[in-house]
This record gives C-alpha cells, sequence and structure tokens, in this order.
C-alpha cells in the first residue's frame, strides 16, 4: 500500500451549536502537514458551516468561519457540498463563502464543488478513512 | 489487523466512551492489535484521574486505565481539545502556571498533537470513531 | 471499498439514519448502535420500512447488548436485521475496508 491515504472530513453538524466544526477544521489544519489526499464533505446542516457573513459577535463566540478560506493556503482543495443538503435548507451555492486555490497555472480556482447525493455517496466510497466528529 | 479508536465525548453524559471501550476489549480479545486510543472533544475529559464516581458504578476512566495497563495500549489526549478543558499534564500544568499537584491526567493516558490521530488514521488498518 | 456505517441516534430523534441509508452503497453494512437500537424494533412503521428498503443492497446489524439494555428483545427486531455482539461488532469493522461513523 502506498503512504498516501485517502482521508475524508464528514461535516454534518451546524457550526457553534457545539465544537464540532470547529475542532474538525482544528485537525483538518493540522493534518494538512501529512501530505495525504484529503478532501471535505459538507452535508446535512454541515453545509451552514460554509454559509458567508456569519456574524458571531452577538453571541459572544469567535468566529472561525474565515479559516476555511485559508484551506487553499494548506494545500486542501477538494470541498464538497451536497446539493440535495443545500436545497432542503433552502439554500443554493451563491449563500456559500468563497474558497478557493491556486491551480497549476497560479490561478485561483474555487476549491468548493457542488455534488448531488449520489455523488456524495461514491466520494465517501473511494475514501481510505473517514473522520467524522 | 490493526484497529485506531477515537473517542469524541467524555464520560456519563454520552455512551461513547463504553462502546469504545467494549468495542476496543473486543477487538484485543480477537487477538487484533489496538494501534492507539485518540480522545478528542470533550473526550478528553475521560482521561482525568479526579473523578469519584459511586461505588456501585462503572468507573470510566478506571477502565480505559486498566485495559492500557494490561494490553500496553496508546492512549492519547489531544493537547488543544485538553487544555480547553483543564486535562493537564505535569509538563502542561508548570508551563501554564497552574500550581504543584494540579496535573490530573490518569494513568495510561499521554497528551500529545493532532498529528498523533493523523498518523494513526495512515498507520491502522481501520478506524473507528464513537461519538454523540 | 465496501463501508460499515454506524449509526448511534434514534431515528426518532435525529436523521442520522436517514441520511446514511441515503448514502450506503450495495455491499455496505449498516450497525445500529446506542440509542439507533430503537430503530430496530419491529413493528415500528416509517423506520421498519427504510431499513427494509436497504436490505436488498447493504446489511443491517443492530448491537445485542444495547437492544437488551433498552428492553427490546433480540427476537423482536425488524426481519432481516442480524443482532451482534461487540465481537461481531469488530468483525463488521474489519471486514469492511472503513467505517463511517454517522454522528
Amino acid at each position: 500500500m502506498s503512504d498516501t491515504k485517502r482521508f475524508l472530513y464528514v461535516n454534518r453538524k451546524a457550526p457553534h451549536g457545539t465544537v464540532y466544526a470547529l475542532e474538525s477544521l482544528e485537525v483538518v489544519l493540522i493534518g494538512a502537514a501529512f501530505e495525504q489526499d484529503v478532501s471535505l464533505a459538507f452535508l446535512d446542516d454541515g453545509v451552514f458551516q460554509l454559509v458567508k457573513k456569519q456574524v458571531t459577535t452577538g453571541i459572544g463566540v469567535k468566529n472561525f468561519a474565515p479559516t476555511y478560506r485559508a484551506l487553499g493556503d494548506y494545500d486542501v482543495k477538494k470541498l464538497y457540498v451536497e446539493r440535495e443538503s443545500l436545497a432542503e435548507r433552502g439554500l443554493t451555492e451563491d449563500d456559500l463563502m468563497e474558497v478557493t486555490h491556486e491551480n497549476d497555472d497560479e490561478e485561483d480556482v474555487s476549491s468548493i464543488e457542488i455534488v448531488d447525493r449520489a455523488r456524495m455517496a461514491q466520494i465517501m466510497a473511494a475514501q481510505d478513512v473517514v473522520l467524522s466528529f | 489487523m490493526k484497529f485506531a479508536v477515537v473517542v469524541n465525548e467524555g464520560p456519563y453524559t454520552h455512551q461513547a466512551s463504553d462502546t469504545a471501550y467494549q468495542f476496543t476489549k473486543a477487538a484485543l480479545e480477537k487477538g487484533h492489535e489496538i494501534y492507539r486510543v485518540f480522545f478528542y472533544h470533550d473526550g478528553v475529559n475521560n482521561a482525568t484521574r479526579l473523578t469519584v464516581p459511586p461505588q456501585d458504578e462503572r468507573n470510566v476512566q478506571k477502565n480505559w486505565s486498566e485495559l492500557a495497563e494490561k494490553n500496553a495500549l496508546d492512549m492519547v489526549v489531544c493537547i488543544a481539545a485538553a487544555q480547553r478543558r483543564g486535562i493537564l499534564d505535569e509538563g502542561e500544568a508548570k508551563r501554564h502556571g497552574k500550581g504543584e499537584g494540579s496535573a490530573n491526567i490518569a494513568p495510561g493516558f499521554r497528551i500529545s498533537g493532532l498529528g498523533q490521530l493523523i498518523e494513526a488514521g495512515i498507520q491502522a488498518d481501520r478506524l473507528v470513531v464513537f461519538g454523540d | 471499498m465496501s463501508t460499515l456505517h454506524t449509526v448511534n441516534k434514534s431515528p426518532y430523534e435525529r436523521g442520522s439514519l436517514d441520511s446514511c441509508l441515503a448514502h450506503a452503497l450495495p455491499g455496505d453494512a449498516v450497525l445500529l448502535i446506542e440509542d439507533a437500537v430503537v430503530g430496530a424494533r419491529a413493528g415500528s412503521t416509517r423506520v421498519a420500512e427504510a431499513l427494509k428498503a436497504a436490505m436488498p443492497g447493504c446489511t443491517i446489524h443492530v448491537l445485542g447488548p444495547d437492544l437488551a439494555a433498552r428492553g427490546i428483545p433480540a427476537d423482536a427486531v425488524v426481519e432481516g436485521v442480524s443482532v451482534v455482539d461487540y465481537g461481531g461488532f469488530v468483525d463488521l469493522a474489519a471486514t469492511h475496508d472503513k467505517s463511517q461513523a454517522w454522528l
């Protein structure tokens, strides 16, 4: 077996009500140093983690949402968001923040890919290690 | 086969730690290797030696400590999560000026970084997560 | 690449079993543990139907000690669902390529 494994971080919970979204992101950032094949999945309430204009001053907690936008700097380039989960919650792609990375031609391209449920199932199936929090 | 086990919840409120313990015990009994048990989120609270549950109840921390001693388990507590929740070893207690005797990590547990979780995912054949 | 999916929350309380079944693929196994075992009781309508609908492709299992703890007899589970102990849980994890927890 090669040294590189496919790691998928599954995010199914809204941010702020519990610590899972934040501490999941912390694993992703630390894990980036291990140079594995990393993907992030956002489905169910997890899609709210990527919604733009999150304002946390009113609840008195640090807003970690801007950290998602730095993922490209950590070579984390694959963020899959489930289309059905967005639609069920009244969200569209336009409600999501911009997360980009530099491609081989040094152009900024979106790291977010909207996928349907069937494709999400395939993405999950293709992994070696699935971390959910 | 080499297993890694992740525990995301603390003792008593959630069943996660109990289920993880039973799973780990069963895996060892079947002759599997446990590469590491990693405690994250509130799971770090399994590692405090200061809990005093009623005598007729299970002692979650003690169960883990004894299983670790018997099977030379590597039980790692995430440092960032532990610092947030007040789980300290001697070194951390000293470093943060918490005073002598404030280290509360139980036998068999060690505090280390999140990298240990990723490494467990890489090294183990299977990683099983227990949480809320 | 087969997967062992674990679900630990009651399907009457949360959507994790629905979400799991919507993503599980043929050849996968689904194991109900902790509070999720209440979904395995025969006689329920919606949940039993969902489990039956998934079964041609997936195998469905339920953790016996968790059933017993909740007063559900092992012979009162939805037809086709197999009851396993912790050793059986380990076997399921070992015989599938990976496990995914629907927390």
